[in-house]
């Protein structure tokens, strides 16, 4: 790594002790020498293991729940449905009064993505719970169910999520999130090229090195401490209060040295039922997630699509850009809406263009929910969006990296969300990738700054 | 049939914090009895190295060397509220708030230092390796760990601070969306250089060359690794990964690492990292968060290579052989 320290000398003091400094962390030789404990090192005498029963279907009633022979099984020491969990219909986000709630921690009546979780199992060993979980009879009739986004927002489309009652998310601005800024139609008819194009994303999994779970220990006066790897201490222990209905000073929670996040641990997901299961069963309980679990039952990255529309100037000059972008939910919120929303506020990324027009859509399917995932909201904006710089180059013949000067936003252009842009430093990145990558380009760019015009 | 080569470019902004902002983070910072600082946190390391950031941010602003911090944090009965670790927010939220502690902190500290020097407070300076000198006459000195000593035996004084920071929410207007989401933003370029078998659709990238501008690099070997790391998470996110290789169809999802496919050691690029440096006007000491923004150039920085290698537009990720072959059939059929 070089630090091209001729950059932005002008506003930068570069006096300081500490910051700046190559310090070595002090926690990597307890990593690198398997000292770091991590959630999971915490074992308990009598601690329990939970296993979820999961829906075979993605989209299904529930017609009937058996559990008398998981209870049977030896080693089990208890077994949750619904009826369990006090404040069982939740969303993460109404801590920042975004709702409805629309969740289940149990499924009750319903499931509506495959994996979903139905029956809890607590038992001695995981694998009586793995067992006794093979023995709960649920008794589903299948419903249709919708994958695609653009079938699910059909009319007739199969409703995936009653507490929605539409197969999208409903903003105060609507059926989705918007951005008006200039005169897009104006753009349009003025501009010397028009293209229109679209692109697509599949789910894609964070891959931590350590899946997400969590270790309930009852601390023997009515507080539960748990030990979790949950990314936000807090927002896990206020909702988890809501979800069990329990004062947050009877919850106690740490965290420590995760292994990865990236966006994963956010959900909420694990420490609720096992804080139920120590509470009901008076006994220690470890909930963590294998791989498989992980991988297609926990949140991924949410598939997108995005759809481009620019007008351009032979010169150059990008005059006009609409953007609709789908961000697929799945079957619940969790923190999808704030993502889509997220993304009508990222673009039409960081060019500076007078007439633009954007839509974000959050949109349910019978799929596992979508989550958080490092550059939530942004990721696949940007994949669409560079692409489409590329082709737009292309079609007027010029020179992609020169094509992105000539758009580039500066200090005090307006954005189309209408902040001024404050800091810009896209053209420096710029100038410096031309000259580390040898792609020159023409003089003029190489001199432009982002520091405001005639400043 | 051929191996054929091919680069391409793309540039990308970043917002730091939460969307919209409304996410506090809080510290408090105080001293022991010689001399050492607790930065008692709520906010998790996941990894990236929170710990020691938040050690040389408190450090830096005390004026003591790092080692001489130590961070408590993600216990909810001993640490004050974080909103979480996510939305590369962690540096910039919880750094302020150690700021704004570590300064409460500071002043008491000088203020016990100025009885002992019978000086005035304000006529006092760090000199960051652990003494506190009167400005123009170093030779009138005291350690920290003598002024701690004082502050707990002698004058009866808690050398501690609090500190909050909060981006107060903006909601979006309802019909045209004005807001604000962000007070700062990081910056990318990257150039990615490819070479694809057109009769297997393989893509190899070559290299990688990122310009990342992020404000200040706090600690720029840890820096390195989260920017190193992004870039391989970005090659990987163009050409490999997803839990359902045939959205929407929910068929043919991997449930281990045999199946769900990634790049491995030799599958990864020649990676290049240039830092630039723009302080933000309200990040700890610049820094603007790095954390996801690094991640997201190299995908369509490959994606606009493949094209230029071979003349195909893959438009869906990820950018698979099967894709690439297909359209390079397709192209052929017209």
């Amino acid at each position: 790594m070089e630090l091209r320290k001729n950059y932005f000398a002008d506003v930068r003091k570069d006096d300081l002790h500490e910051i700046g400094q190559d310090r070595p962390r002090s926690d990597s030789p307890g990593h690198v020498t398997g000292k770091t404990s991590f959630f999971a090192d915490r074992n308990f005498p009598g601690m329990l293991h939970l296993k979820m029963v999961r829906s075979p279907h993605h989209h299904a009633r529930i017609r009937s729940i058996d559990t008398s022979e998981a209870e049977k099984h030896p080693g089990v020491a208890r077994v949750l449905t619904a009826k369990d969990v006090p404040h069982n219909v939740y969303t993460i986000l109404i801590l920042i009064q975004v709702g409805p709630e629309d969740e289940t921690v149990l499924a009750d009546g319903k499931v509506r993505f495959k994996g979903e979780a139905v029956v809890a199992v607590l038992a001695d060993t995981e694998r009586a719970a793995q067992e006794a979980a093979a023995k709960v009879k649920v008794d589903y009739e299948v419903l249709p169910a919708v994958f695609d986004m653009e079938e699910a927002l059909k009319p007739g489309a199969p409703l995936v999520n009653e507490y929605h009652g539409q197969n999208y998310y409903l903003y105060d601005s609507g059926e989705c999130r918007k951005v008006r800024f200039g005169d897009v139609e104006a753009g349009f008819a003025e501009a010397d090229h028009i293209l229109e194009q679209s692109y697509q994303s599949s789910p894609i999994e964070h891959a931590p090195t350590e899946t997400t779970g969590c270790v309930v220990a009852p601390a023997g006066n009515d507080r539960f401490t748990c030990y979790t790897n949950t990314q936000a201490m807090f927002f896990t222990l206020d909702n988890t209060s809501i979800i069990l209905q329990m004062p947050g000073s009877k919850l106690h929670f740490v965290g420590g040295t995760v292994g990865g996040g990236f966006g994963g641990k956010v959900d909420v997901i694990v420490e609720p039922i096992a804080i139920l299961g120590a509470k009901l069963t008076g006994r220690p309980v470890s909930f963590i997630y294998s791989r498989e679990e992980e991988m297609q039952i926990s949140s991924p990255r949410a598939a997108e699509k995005v759809v481009i529309k620019d007008g351009v100037m032979k010169d150059g000059r990008i005059v006009a850009r609409k953007v609709t972008g789908y961000t697929d939910a799945g079957a619940y919120s969790r923190h999808s809406p704030y993502g889509a929303q997220k993304g009508a506020g990222h673009y039409p990324g960081p060019y500076t263009i007078p007439n633009v027009w954007i839509d974000t859509y959050c949109v349910y399917t019978n799929r596992t929910p979508s989550s958080a995932m490092r550059g939530f909201g942004v990721t696949i904006g940007d994949f669409a969006l560079e692409v489409q710089m590329d082709k737009l180059a292309r079609l007027i013949g010029m020179d992609p990296l020169e094509f992105r000067f000539i758009n580039a936003y500066r200090d005090g252009d307006m954005k189309a969300h209408r902040q001024p842009t404050e800091g810009a430093a896209l053209i420096e990145c710029m100038q410096e990738a031309s000259r580390a990558a040898d792609w020159p380009v023409a003089e003029k760019y190489m001199a432009m700054s982002s520091y405001a015009k005639g400043a | 049939m051929a191996i054929k080569r091919g680069r391409g470019v793309a540039a990308i902004n970043y917002p730091t914090g939460m969307n919209l902002g409304g996410d506090p983070t809080q510290a408090l910072v105080h001293s022991t009895p010689t001399g050492n600082f607790m930065v008692t946190l709520s906010s998790v390391d996941l990894g990236q190295g929170m710990k020691q950031i938040m050690a040389q941010i408190c450090a830096e602003t005390i004026g003591v060397p790092t080692d001489r911090v130590v961070v408590d944090t993600a216990d909810t009965d001993t640490g004050p509220h974080c909103m979480g670790t996510f939305a590369s927010r962690g540096t910039h939220r919880a750094g302020n708030a150690v700021i704004q502690a570590a300064k409460e902190a500071r002043q008491v500290m000088l203020e016990v230092a100025a009885e002992e020097l019978e000086v005035n407070a304000s006529d006092l300076e760090t000199d960051g390796l652990g003494n506190i000198l009167v400005k123009g006459a170093p030779q009138k000195a005291i350690s920290i760990f003598d002024v701690a000593l004082s502050a707990h035996f002698k004058r009866g004084r808690s050398i501690s601070g609090r500190g909050m920071f909060l981006i107060p929410r903006s909601y979006p207007e309802k019909e045209t969306g004005a807001m604000k989401p962000s007070t700062c933003y990081a910056h990318a370029c990257t150039v990615a250089e490819v070479e694809v078998d057109d009769e297997t659709g393989e893509v190899t990238v070559l290299t990688v060359k990122n310009v990342f501008e992020i404000g200040r690099a706090l600690n720029p070997k840890m820096v390195e690794q989260q920017l190193v790391g992004g870039s391989w998470m970005g090659i990987s996110h163009a050409l490999y990964e997803t839990t359902e290789p045939y959205y929407p169809n929910r068929d043919h999802g991997g449930t281990d690492f045999n199946q769900y496919l990634m790049p491995g050691p030799g599958d990864l690029a020649e990676t290049e990292i240039i830092v630039l440096e723009r302080p933000s006007a309200d990040g700890p000491y610049g820094a603007k968060g790095p954390g996801e923004m690094c991640a997201n150039p190299q995908i369509p920085a490959v994606a606009n290579a493949v094209f230029d290698a071979v003349g195909v537009r893959i438009d869906t990720l990820p950018i698979t052989p099967e894709r690439i072959l297909r359209a390079l059939r397709a192209q052929a059929a017209t």
